[in-house]
């Protein structure tokens, strides 16, 4: 019989430990706590957005261990081990990361409340591109990229500003940093 | 959210036996069908066991087909160069779930085990044998465009959401269980799914505390030939009205073997042993694939506003026969 780590289910709170953005932070936290609410609500991160809260709009996306997830369905408690990434971390320093740099040369946005999900969705979806398919990944069609982010409502439909953002960023993201 | 103890299992054995304890323990693997339905409050466990550290991340392939870890995620296995070289349906089947997010979430397992979208079923104010036996079905008196119009019963017309799965019966895939004791069991996914009858809360064959460790697919020279073809509202993100999931082997013009399952309108996973048998032995042209159709949907019993789906079935199966044989091999 292996070991069972129960972080003590007598109390209404646990102690966590999350790794945010390249810093540790702890948390008191109700086991019930999703990451959205732990980053918006205990970490005053609130660039993630909660647009559904039921996975069904993407608006919440971050990074864990670089891959695009919905933090609105996850446990925060579940993400101990791991790297999350938030919109907030995504520029380096001063300088916005290609992507952001895009959304905003291109007016990928209206109102602006999908934007951080989108851009986080969309950093990722790169980044799977070019691990799937190496030899394409400069050459998404707009139906590949319109499928790769379908998973991101945008109700306001600017979609074809947002599309038009990601093009961008895989040109300026080559000549940018790498 | 009703409150629940989490705990994390570092082994099998450990997470069955903590699973087996109170009635009310549950695997937690991506949490996307568990997390949404306990903010409905229609699962409301009393312990998540966390079952994502366990051994079983990996995609081995064996002599006889290949491995699959109950953990591996959605878009890994649908990424998996040789799932997209010598099982087509089943990568095609994964990239038409869901949403890029969700496939990095949601695990081989939860998936199988993933739960029915019907309203009703989401709605605790609803009345639902599934959710809550004996209470009623208020879909077969409702709103019913998307419930099934194959498997059902005067219980339940709830359509089993699953792509995956869909692929994975037209494969033969077997699910590969351990238990209590240490016991392991191999289920045919053919028979792993139960019909709901007068019992739709009891949808597997899985007693409780059971986990799930992997899935095996069968060699299968006939699955390099197969494709899968998902018909819905939007054009992605969304659940399937009608899906077919199709393999064929030919000698000439001629079907020798056949492999059909349908998703979107079947209570489970469905298998059509009718269509394959139509399409056996006979010329692969659109007169066969017609009666196949024909052949797949004659059980269906349409509810008041989905009778379009035994249409729209029988030419999703079509177009999937034949967007198949246009492909060269
Ligand atoms: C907005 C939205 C859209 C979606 N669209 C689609 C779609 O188009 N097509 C589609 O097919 N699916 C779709 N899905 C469903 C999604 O595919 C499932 O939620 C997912 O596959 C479940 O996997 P999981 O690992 O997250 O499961 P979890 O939520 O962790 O678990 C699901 C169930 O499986 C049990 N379980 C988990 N692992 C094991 C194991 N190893 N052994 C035994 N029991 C286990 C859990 O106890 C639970 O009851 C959608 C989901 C959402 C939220
Ligand atoms: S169809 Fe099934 S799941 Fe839906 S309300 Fe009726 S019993 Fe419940
Ligand atoms: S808030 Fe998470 S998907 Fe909508
Ligand atoms: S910009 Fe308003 S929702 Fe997308």
């Amino acid at each position: 019989m292996g070991q069972i780590a129960t972080p003590n289910p007598t109390s209404a709170t646990v102690s966590v430990t999350l790794r945010i953005n390249g810093e540790e932070r702890n948390l008191q936290l109700d086991p019930r706590t999703t990451l959205l609410d732990a980053l918006r609500e205990q970490l005053a991160l609130s660039g993630s957005k909660k647009g559904c809260d039921q996975g069904q709009c993407g608006a919440c996306t971050v990074h864990i261990n670089g891959q695009r997830v919905l933090a609105c369905l996850s446990l925060a408690i579940a993400h101990q081990h791991d790297e999350i990434t938030t919109i907030e971390g995504l520029a380096d320093g001063g300088e916005l990361h290609p992507m952001q740099a895009a959304f905003i040369e291109c007016d990928g946005f209206q109102c602006g409340y999908c934007t951080p999900g989108q851009i986080m969705s969309a950093v990722a979806m790169l980044e799977e591109a070019a691990r799937q398919i190496p030899s394409h990944a400069d050459e998404l069609s707009l139906e590949e990229i319109r499928e790769r982010m379908s998973g991101n409502i945008c109700r306001c439909g600017a979609y074809p500003n947002i599309v038009e953002a990601i093009r961008h960023a895989q040109t300026i993201g080559k000549k940018g940093r790498s | 959210m009703h409150p629940f103890e989490y705990v994390e299992a570092t082994d099998p054995a450990a997470a069955i036996h903590a699973a087996g304890e109170g009635a009310q323990s549950v695997f937690f693997a991506g949490g996307t069908t568990l997390i949404d339905l306990m903010k409905l409050d229609v699962m409301t466990p009393a312990k998540l066991v966390d079952v994502n550290h366990l051994p079983f991340s990996s995609i081995e392939e064996q002599p006889d087909g290949i491995l699959i870890g109950a953990n591996v995620r959605n878009s890994d296995l649908a990424h998996h160069a040789t799932i997209r070289e010598q099982y087509p349906v089943l990568s095609e089947a994964l990239l038409a779930g869901a949403s890029a997010q969700l496939r990095n979430m949601a695990s081989t397992g939860g998936n199988l085990l993933q739960r029915t979208r019907c309203t009703y079923f989401r709605d605790i104010n609803s009345a639902c044998n599934k959710r809550q036996p004996g209470s009623g079905c208020d879909a077969i008196t409702g709103v019913n465009r998307m419930h099934a119009i194959l498997g059902t019963s005067d219980y339940c017309i709830a359509t089993h959401p699953s792509d995956m799965c869909v692929a994975l019966v037209a494969l033969d895939a077997v699910i590969h269980t351990q238990m209590h004791n240490g016991t392991k069991r191999q289920i045919p996914i053919t028979e792993f799914y139960l019909l709901p009858g007068e019992t739709p809360e009891r949808e597997t064959v899985l007693n409780r505390a059971e986990l799930i460790t992997h899935v095996h697919l069968p060699a299968n020279p006939m699955a390099r030939r197969s494709h899968y073809l998902k018909v819905r509202d939007r054009a992605s993100y969304e659940f399937a009205l009608a899906s077919a999931a199709v393999a064929l082997e030919t000698k000439g013009q001629t079907i020798t073997r056949a492999s059909v399952a349908l998703g979107g309108v079947g209570t489970v996973p469905w298998r059509s042993k009718e269509a394959e048998a139509a399409l056996t032995g006979k010329p692969a042209e659109r007169v066969t694939f017609e009666a196949a159709a024909d052949a797949a949907l004659a059980p269906a019993k349409p509810q008041h506003h989905n009778a379009f789906k035994i249409e729209l079935a029988k030419r999703t199966l079509v177009l999937a026969l034949e967007e198949l044989m246009a492909r060269s091999f």
